[in-house]
């Protein structure tokens, strides 16, 4: 089976991932979720995330779809990048997620 | 009425109370910036509820990008006057404006959202018209 995915790019490259708590007060709501899709977007890579480290995943650059996910403050977000410039889109929202997406 | 030049679509709030449009473009810029052409147009031509023609041509020109532009309405004649602003425009402007069936504040927020990463009008519209669905 191939990938669907439109983004081809991805195809030829191994899934990374990694997690992180969601430290700020009201959790991934509306401003932090479009905070979230727009640094995803910054990256050709796919970009997922999910509350378990088993999925089920969620298109990161999707900001209805980030927001339907709810995560509270205290939730773990496990993070899958998968593309050229997976590393650093990896590393791009693990330190948005960790410095609260700038709301202190 | 708000505008910044780029090439990211643009992005038009029509609504039946200028309160509404301009609080939802409030809400675009804080919480995605200023990286998206925005406009926004409500209330009728004596500053009742309504909506004019006349206002949402001004606001598809505030916020006019090569990019193309996306409106987004709240009820029935927002939708209608907008179709026919977008009627009345010169013709090869005409195909680069949408009407997005999404709801006014949500939609704009997410469209601009959309728009402030570069992505097409036709990905505008459809991350918008998510919510429905």
């Amino acid at each position: 089976m191939h990938d669907v995915n439109p983004s081809r790019a991805s195809d030829a490259f191994v899934p990374l991932t990694a997690s992180t708590i969601l430290v700020n007060a009201v959790g991934l709501h509306a401003r932090p979720s479009v905070k979230l899709t727009q640094c995803a977007k910054r990256f050709t890579a796919k970009v997922e995330l999910s509350l378990a480290p088993d999925g089920p995943w969620t298109d990161a650059k999707s900001p209805v779809k980030v927001m339907r996910v709810k995560a509270p403050q205290g939730a773990t977000l496990h993070f899958r990048v998968t593309g050229p410039d997976g590393k650093a889109a990896l590393a791009a929202v693990l330190a948005l997620v960790h410095d609260g997406f700038g709301e202190a | 009425m708000s505008n910044s030049s780029s090439g990211n679509v643009g992005i038009v709030i029509v609504s039946h109370s200028s309160k509404i449009a301009e609080g939802a473009a409030d809400m675009v810029r804080q919480m995605v910036g200023n990286a998206v052409p925005l406009a926004w147009t409500g209330g009728d031509t004596d500053g009742g509820l309504g909506t004019n023609v006349a206002g949402i041509l001004e606001a598809i020109e505030a916020a006019w990008s090569t990019a193309g532009v996306a409106i987004l309405v709240d009820l029935g004649g927002a939708e209608t006057n907008s179709e026919m602003a977008v009627e009345m425009l010169a013709e090869d402007r005409r195909a680069r404006v949408v009407v997005c069936n999404a709801p006014v504040v949500e939609g704009a927020v997410i469209a601009a959202t959309e728009s402030s990463g570069g992505s097409s009008l036709a990905a505008v519209k459809r991350s918008a018209e998510e919510f429905y669905a």
